[in-house]
């Protein structure tokens, strides 16, 4: 089974349903098997912190829900990670796709990722970095089943390994 | 001109079937908060320009229960991408009210967009919400919000407010708004602790 299957698979078999999203290359066959499967419920945001926004209320509303983003617009994302979902206690699922590292060729993105997990450390937010398909299943399930139990958010970054990355030909 | 909070109140005096409603960053939300507290309020402290997004989770979550976003004109505008995103959603069951007095009021009146040039009835219209439509009056107000919330969205509503400030605050507790707003909802745990 592909990284990408087992992902679904795993939100599947915990409740969650709504996925909101601003595409990106290596999130592709997530996206396309969110779209594909009517047991999501796909929505394409324009930009992150809507998304985040859309999560908080669908969850306060009895519907579980993640976030599908990659590194650079999780850097618009402190503001209402810090005032929305941490304080108001609301188990959001973020899923960055990593970029800045590992090959990077814009140096945009491997700026902004080092800012990210601190960014997520400072926050209180726990993050799991997704490296090994053969671990991914068991250590997504988990961290969502503790995120609800403990209406807590979860943020889990899709590393190049998993995921192969976004690869370019140097000139 | 017309007043927000008393806006507020007649919007409030409308809502019959446990309707929800986000009233997002400051004055907006204080006003809801002081034309009565309801379970099915929430009251945003934080996460300016997101009251049109949660509005629109919760709307996704129980597509049966009408919802309402109180938005401000400086909030809005700064998150319009959300406009076009309900536009294509189409959730039948959310309506977008927007207070415009042309001012980032509880900044110290600083002038937004609107005052002068912005129409926030055009852009939500250019963003694919055909029913949006600028309230002329208290009464016109009302008319407009005298229909069923569940069904015929989404709906823009737009009103021209004074510069008055809110008459009072919200608590400052997010996880009690949270939890209460869980419980307005039927989704909330609270219940497994009342006596």
């Amino acid at each position: 089974m592909s990284w990408s299957d087992a992902f679904l698979g795993t939100l599947k078999e915990n409740d969650v349903r709504l996925v909101s999203y601003v595409p990106d290359n290596v999130l592709k066959p997530l996206l396309a098997g969110v779209n594909a499967d009517n047991y999501f419920m796909p929505v394409s945001a324009t930009r992150e912190d809507e998304a985040v926004g859309m999560v908080a209320g669908a969850w306060m509303g009895g519907m579980r829900g993640c976030v599908m983003m990659q590194t650079s617009g999780f850097g618009t994302l402190p503001n209402v990670l810090a005032s929305l979902i941490v304080p108001y206690q609301i188990p959001a699922i973020l899923v960055i796709s990593e970029r800045g590292t590992m090959g990077e060729f814009n140096v945009g993105q491997a700026l902004v990722a080092r800012t990210m997990r601190p960014s997520l450390d400072s926050i209180g937010i726990a993050h799991h970095t997704l490296d090994d398909d053969k671990t991914m299943p068991f250590v997504l399930d988990r961290s969502i089943k503790q995120a609800v139990a403990t209406q807590s958010p979860v943020a889990f970054i899709l590393s190049p390994l998993l995921t192969g990355g976004k690869t370019f030909k140097p000139s | 001109m017309m007043n927000r909070g008393d806006l507020t109140k007649r919007l409030v005096a409308k809502l019959k079937k446990d309707e929800a409603v986000i009233g997002g960053i400051g004055n907006t939300n204080f006003d809801l908060y002081t034309a009565g507290h309801r379970p099915q309020n929430f009251y945003m402290l934080g996460s300016m320009g997101l009251a049109c997004p949660i509005a629109l989770g919760v709307a996704l979550a129980q597509p049966e229960r009408g919802v309402i976003a109180l938005e401000g004109d400086g909030s809005i505008l700064m998150n319009l991408g959300c406009l076009a995103t309900i536009a294509q959603l189409k959730p039948r069951n959310l309506t977008i009210i927007i207070m415009d007095n042309g001012t980032y009021q509880i900044t110290g009146n600083q002038p937004t967009a609107t005052k002068d040039t912005a129409d926030i009835v055009a852009i939500a219209k250019g963003s694919g919400l055909s029913n949006s439509i600028w309230a002329r009056d208290e009464k016109h107000f009302e008319e407009l919000l005298s229909r069923r919330f569940d069904d015929g969205g989404p709906v823009l509503i737009a009103a021209k407010i004074d510069d008055k400030p809110a008459t009072g605050q919200t608590v400052r507790d997010p996880s009690l708004i949270r939890s209460r707003f869980m419980q307005g909802l039927g989704t909330g745990r609270g219940g497994a602790l009342d006596a």
